[in-house]
């Protein structure tokens, strides 16, 4: 395991990857190590690519940006091709499988239905991000499965138990 | 987990420190990046008896604060650069008055509106001489979001302590990381509150301090009588033009800070016991220096940082120690160079000081910090 875990989860603004990072934070400090999470702000933010950056560690954690990732979530083309140069050249790439590949090699990638499974199979786009977490739970191994539900429940507006659940579910039955 | 352990915002984290301390009044004009710090107070300080007043600008959030402290509660502005600037006259009002409040700085980009999302470190000579004339002022910058809600708490002490408005510096990389927090020692920390008087209304002389130089406040409505100016003034807080009452004034106002300093001025150092090379910085940069430090430890330096919490007044005696110990000082900071000129000013007699600056908006990393320090090493 590496000292240092870093996360960047990018897309466009409204699809939820803040609440994404911070429920990720919060499922590593449920399992009692540390985490720091950030985000993009601005214009940045607001449409166009926006990214949330996690580092998780079990050892103290200094410097709070992202410089080389180790997992890398990318949910459209515009984030992916601004985004991709950031990740190591042994991570671990999970992209939206509407996201074409240009030349990406060297990496662990894992093309996968995410937003397709939000907007036709859920017909609820804003629980591709929740999918995206349930995706993550079954590769991350530094957090656990559990503590990654169990934050995603923390954190979801009261009566969308259910459906954050079963976007969680769908996710992780994607590895 | 215990409930106590939460997932914080810097800016979160500041506005639960300033509760803790007793915060019951927050006025102020939102601004990027400290917007939050004025939206938590606004929802919490209603739910606990307190008052949120969003003014029509920030010169008047500023007035609002010290009209708020001088109506005995404790109270707190937060803002930007553009914002700092426009409360720089009620800040030396507040100097010069001995007005107790807090005003949180969450540094961008500038001058001007300049860069709003972008962090920045620009802001450190404001701090002190933002506003005219010799004046005291206390600013303390943490690092983390923990330290965020331990040094308000801190600011708060200090202000009700020295009767004297405290600067809370952070940056925009600070303010908006989340970041793993311990609200449990909100129930053994030590708060402070103002002295007030408690002998007669009759004869009560605002401005006549003790021996520790810091006159007895009291509350606006209670009985003593009392007046508050901008003016030079006596103890009894009427102006004067007198050059006895003006040094004496001055000389304390100073000195109330001054003589306080071993209490005043906080600091970190680490891996310094055997060092012969320092980093200096503070904020964020200093996160990115002690991963800096690490890593050349790794190679066979012996690097170490000096980390200071409180800006001003400066660590002058501590820098000097610091200058005796280490052959070369590096001062790292997000501004075109600002608090390296103090450091310069009590170490160039020692070592040598060199600056490395970052001002295009982008946080100072690790690595760079890390190849700077090879050039100037070589």
């Amino acid at each position: 395991m590496p000292k240092k875990y870093e996360i960047r989860l990018s897309g466009s603004g409204g699809q939820g990857l803040i609440l994404a990072g911070i429920i990720l934070a919060d499922a590593s400090l449920l399992q009692g190590i540390n985490a720091i999470q950030s985000q993009s702000y601005g214009p940045e933010a607001r449409g166009g690519a926006s990214k949330s950056e996690v580092i998780i560690s079990e050892t103290e954690i200094n410097y709070p940006k992202v410089q080389k990732c180790d997992m890398l979530l990318c949910l459209t083309q515009k984030s992916y091709d601004q985004y991709i140069a950031s990740l190591k050249n042994d991570g671990i790439l999970i992209i939206d499988d509407s996201i074409e590949l240009r030349g990406a090699n060297g990496f662990k990638i894992l093309s996968l239905p995410i937003l397709k499974t939000a907007n036709i199979e859920m017909k609820r786009p804003m629980v591709a991000n929740i999918i995206s977490l349930g995706v993550i739970s079954k590769v991350l191994d530094i957090v656990k499965e559990e503590n990654i539900l169990k934050a995603v429940l923390k954190r979801v507006p009261p009566g969308t138990d259910v459906i954050n659940e079963t976007a969680f579910y769908k996710g992780a039955s994607m590895i | 987990m215990s409930d106590q352990i939460k997932l914080l915002q810097g800016n979160e984290a500041c506005v639960e420190g300033a509760l803790a301390a007793g915060m019951e009044f927050y006025a102020g004009y939102p601004i990027t990046p400290s917007t939050e710090i004025a939206e938590i107070s606004a929802q919490k300080l209603p739910a606990i008896g307190g008052h949120f007043i969003q003014m029509e600008d920030e010169i008047a959030g500023m007035a609002a604060t010290l009209g708020a402290s001088l109506a005995g509660k404790k109270s707190m502005t937060a803002t930007s650069g553009p914002g700092f600037s426009l409360k720089q006259e009620n800040l030396g009002y507040g100097c010069i008055a001995e007005i107790p409040c807090v005003i949180v700085n969450v540094q961008r980009g500038g001058p001007s509106t300049g860069l709003p999302t972008s962090p920045s470190q620009g802001d450190i000579m404001q701090a002190k001489w933002g506003t005219h004339g010799d004046h005291p002022i206390i600013a303390l910058y943490p690092n983390s979001v923990q330290e965020i809600f331990d040094i308000t708490i801190e600011c708060f002490n200090m202000a009700e302590k020295y009767r004297t408005p405290v600067i809370l510096l952070l940056d925009e990389i600070i303010a908006h990381m989340r970041e793993k927090v311990d609200l449990s020692s909100k129930d053994s920390i030590k708060i402070i509150d103002r002295k007030r008087p408690t002998g007669p209304k009759e004869g009560y002389l605002p401005y006549k301090a003790d021996e520790d130089l810091i006159p007895n406040m009291a509350d606006f409505g209670t009985g003593y009588r009392q007046h508050v100016t901008g003016l030079t003034h006596d103890v009894t807080g009427f102006p004067s033009n007198s050059p006895i009452v003006a040094l004496d004034m001055m000389t304390r106002l100073m000195k109330k800070i001054e003589i306080n300093k071993k209490d005043i001025v906080k600091y970190e150092e680490y891996r310094l016991a055997d060092a012969d090379f320092a980093i200096v910085a503070f904020g964020a940069t200093s996160r990115a220096a002690k991963d800096t430090v690490n890593r050349l430890r790794e190679d066979g330096i012996k690097a170490g940082l000096f980390r200071p919490i409180t800006i001003w007044p400066i660590a002058e005696d501590e820098l000097i120690s610091l200058s005796k110990k280490v052959n070369k000082i590096i001062v790292a900071e997000m501004n075109m160079g600002q608090y390296v000129n103090e450091v310069e000013r009590v170490a160039c007699k020692n070592c040598s000081v060199e600056f490395y600056g970052r001002f295009d908006g982008q946080p100072i990393n690790p690595d760079e910090i890390y190849d700077f320090a090879m050039e100037v090493l070589r």
